[in-house]
């Protein structure tokens, strides 16, 4: 399934000031991932997973080396282009969901696609669309509030879903689920990983995640300690 | 999109109801502090205008000069004339000719013989002709106490004071002693017909109030009159207009060389009222201001707060790849959503509010006795084409400027956070 090249990361190095001195989040992480990947960031608090998170989904910027995620230079965007790159090609999935409280699933999934300025008609089909991924269509009208927690996390994954994005970022998807859910929320995305040739890149330690990864990238102190790619 | 934020505000109730009526009550605060502080100014004006100086005052240039102590040797003759030309030429006025007059009231016993005797300050108004509005402009009717107003030659009315002081009653017979307007002796009786309470101490200590037609024949002004006193047709005074409709007339009939010559005087141009004039237009301005400004800091702190409140929800279209200006450019699209209906809200309320206060009043004459000075005893707002719109601007600009300096924030964030600021 993976092919083409979509992250490639060479000598990364980033470091945060910390009183009068500099704190080395992460120290010369080389990496690639391909198209269609289904791979986590593996490791304990302060092993620097959610900082290789941001950097890779241009949130941040890298101190040294170079970050190219779909042909583009993290370093070298603007906030713009960084923007755009999100907009147009990155999917999140947060922890806590974060989804418009006052909004209904349907115009949840839909907020991506009014940014890409899809038409009425193209929106109401990917948003669909993206419902039946998660299985979640008879749940259009419901807002945030009126679901469960997993269902919300089903919503946040349609709503990373429906522009068809080439990367999906994940940053502990399933700590605040139980196993149940967990399990069921993993296997949504594994469907689509494989339906839709998505590539997802998870930050976790979630043992219920890791136990669903094709590709087990260990950090520890900032640097790749291992990297395990489970055969199918 | 404009729909997407639409919905936002109509649903998030704390997003858009708190704010709105945050918005709408400063904004109907804003509109009915304006109009009331016009009805006041204004009122204050007016009632001076009724009794005293019209919009506009047409006299000779010498009796202008002297204006205060009423010199009726120096009136304007040949009137008829002259009422005829200012009806033709000046028709956005009423015109009234007025005779201002002093002299002695002496009221007599049974006998003949003076019973009391006291100063008075006359009005000879126009009381008897059909048409006239002059009982109306000065509110006789309800200021009477005692009796009616005259409704035939020869009857006074007196202010119930200056009755009581003389110890005369309704039906008897009170001598005015004056001057005529060539300085002889004016002798002339009058029937009382009515007593007045004007609820102005400087009125009611010794005023009389007779038919004009009396007061010529009392001080032989036939065709005469002191003052020929103008008012705007739709009641209210308009300085500008005033000013530019006086210096007309003075173009066309006044001339520097001739004393009796008349002039027309502004109101503002009257006595202390220039003063007046000017300090109500720049008090209306500046509570005005004062309260937009005051207004513009509560909106900016509603602003502030909502913009607060709402750091997970920018956060995570910060996220997805939403541009900041664009979070922001929507952020101040919503709060002009809420501006705007917040000030058609509050500027209908203010205008209902100020309709009732401007039709009803505020009744002060409690406050009033004693008081020497021309003003109204019943405060009334004025409703005033400012008034449609000076709430949106406290009531827009507020919300957007406090939208716009709390937005700032936005541009501050940094993207690198969001994952942690949005798992927290």
């Amino acid at each position: 399934m993976e092919n083409s090249q979509i992250i490639r990361i060479e000598s990364l190095v980033k470091r945060f000031p910390m009183g009068k001195g500099e704190f080395t989040a992460l120290n010369g992480i080389k990496l690639s991932l391909g198209q269609g990947e289904f791979a986590g960031l593996i490791g304990p608090s302060g092993s620097g997973k959610t900082t290789l998170l941001n950097i890779i989904g241009s949130l941040d910027v890298p101190t040294e080396g170079s970050v190219t995620v779909l042909g583009r230079s993290i370093g070298a965007l603007s906030a713009g282009e960084a923007a755009r790159l999100r907009k147009e090609s990155l999917g999140f999935i947060f922890q806590s969901y974060n989804l418009f409280a006052v909004h209904t699933v349907y115009e949840n999934v839909e907020f991506p696609l009014l940014l890409l300025k899809y038409s009425a008609t193209e929106r109401k089909k990917m948003v669909t669309d993206a419902l039946d991924w998660v299985g979640l269509n008879d749940k259009i009208k419901s807002k945030p509030p009126q679901l469960s927690g997993g269902e919300c996390q089903r919503v946040a994954i349609a709503r990373a879903m429906v522009k068809k994005p080439s990367l999906v970022l994940a940053d502990e998807p399933t700590a605040n689920l139980d196993a149940a859910n967990s399990h069921n929320i993993l296997k949504t995305m594994v469907s689509l990983n494989r339906e839709l040739k998505t590539s997802f890149l998870f930050a976790t330690h979630d043992d219920k995640v890791i136990s669903y990864l094709r590709r087990k990238i260990f950090l520890l102190d900032g640097r790749v300690d291992n990297d395990v790619i489970i055969s199918n | 999109m404009i729909k997407f934020l639409f919905k936002g505000l109509i649903r998030d109730k704390s997003r858009s109801r708190l704010p709105i009526i945050v918005v709408a009550v400063g904004v109907m605060l804003t509109v009915f502090l304006h109009a009331y502080i016009v009805g006041f100014m204004g009122d204050t004006i007016e009632t001076n205008a009724r009794f005293s100086t019209g919009h506009v005052k047409v006299m000779t240039r010498s009796y202008s000069d002297n204006m205060q102590q009423i010199p009726n040797d120096l009136a304007i003759t040949g009137i008829s004339s002259l009422l005829n030309d200012l009806d033709r030429e000046f028709p956005g006025f009423e015109w009234s000719p007025r005779i201002q007059f002093g002299g002695l009231v002496d009221a007599p016993d049974e006998t003949g013989e003076t019973k009391s005797q006291g100063p008075a300050l006359g009005f000879g108004m126009d009381l008897l002709s059909g048409g006239s509005r002059e009982p109306e402009r000065l509110n006789l009717q309800k200021s009477l106490v005692r009796g009616k107003l005259p409704d035939s030659p020869g009857e006074i009315l007196l202010s119930e004071t200056f009755s009581r002081k003389l110890k005369v009653n309704l039906g008897e017979r009170v001598t005015l002693i004056s001057s005529t307007m060539f300085g002889g002796m004016a002798i002339h009786n009058f029937v009382i017909a009515g007593t007045l309470l004007f609820g102005q101490e400087g009125l009611d200590r010794g005023t009389i109030i007779a038919d004009i037609e009396d007061v010529r024949m009392a001080l032989d002004m036939k065709d005469a009159t002191g003052e020929i006193l103008g008012f705007f047709r739709d009641g209210f005074y308009n300085d500008d207009l005033a000013l530019s409709e006086a210096d007309r007339f003075n173009a066309s009939y006044s001339s520097v060389s001739d004393e009796f010559a008349p002039i027309m005087k502004s109101l503002s141009r009257q006595g202390g009222m220039g003063t007046y004039v000017n300090l109500a237009k720049g008090w209306s301005t500046y509570i005005s201001l004062i309260f937009i400004f005051a207004m513009s800091l509560v909106l900016w702190n509603a602003g502030l707060l909502g913009g607060l409140r709402r750091y997970g929800e920018v956060g995570i279209r910060l996220a997805m790849g939403e541009e900041k200006g664009h979070v922001y450019r929507s952020m101040i699209i919503e709060s002009v959503m809420i501006g705007i209906i917040g000030s058609v809200f509050g500027t209908i309320l203010g205008l209902s509010f100020a309709w009732l206060v401007q039709e009803y009043g505020i009744n002060i004459s409690g406050m009033m006795q004693g008081s020497a000075m021309l003003m109204p005893e019943v405060i009334r707002a004025r409703i005033t084409p400012p008034d449609f719109y000076i709430g949106f601007l406290p009531g827009i600009a507020a919300t957007v400027i406090g939208t716009m300096l709390s937005g700032i924030g936005i541009y501050k964030r940094q993207t690198a956070r969001l994952f942690k600021e949005l798992e927290a």
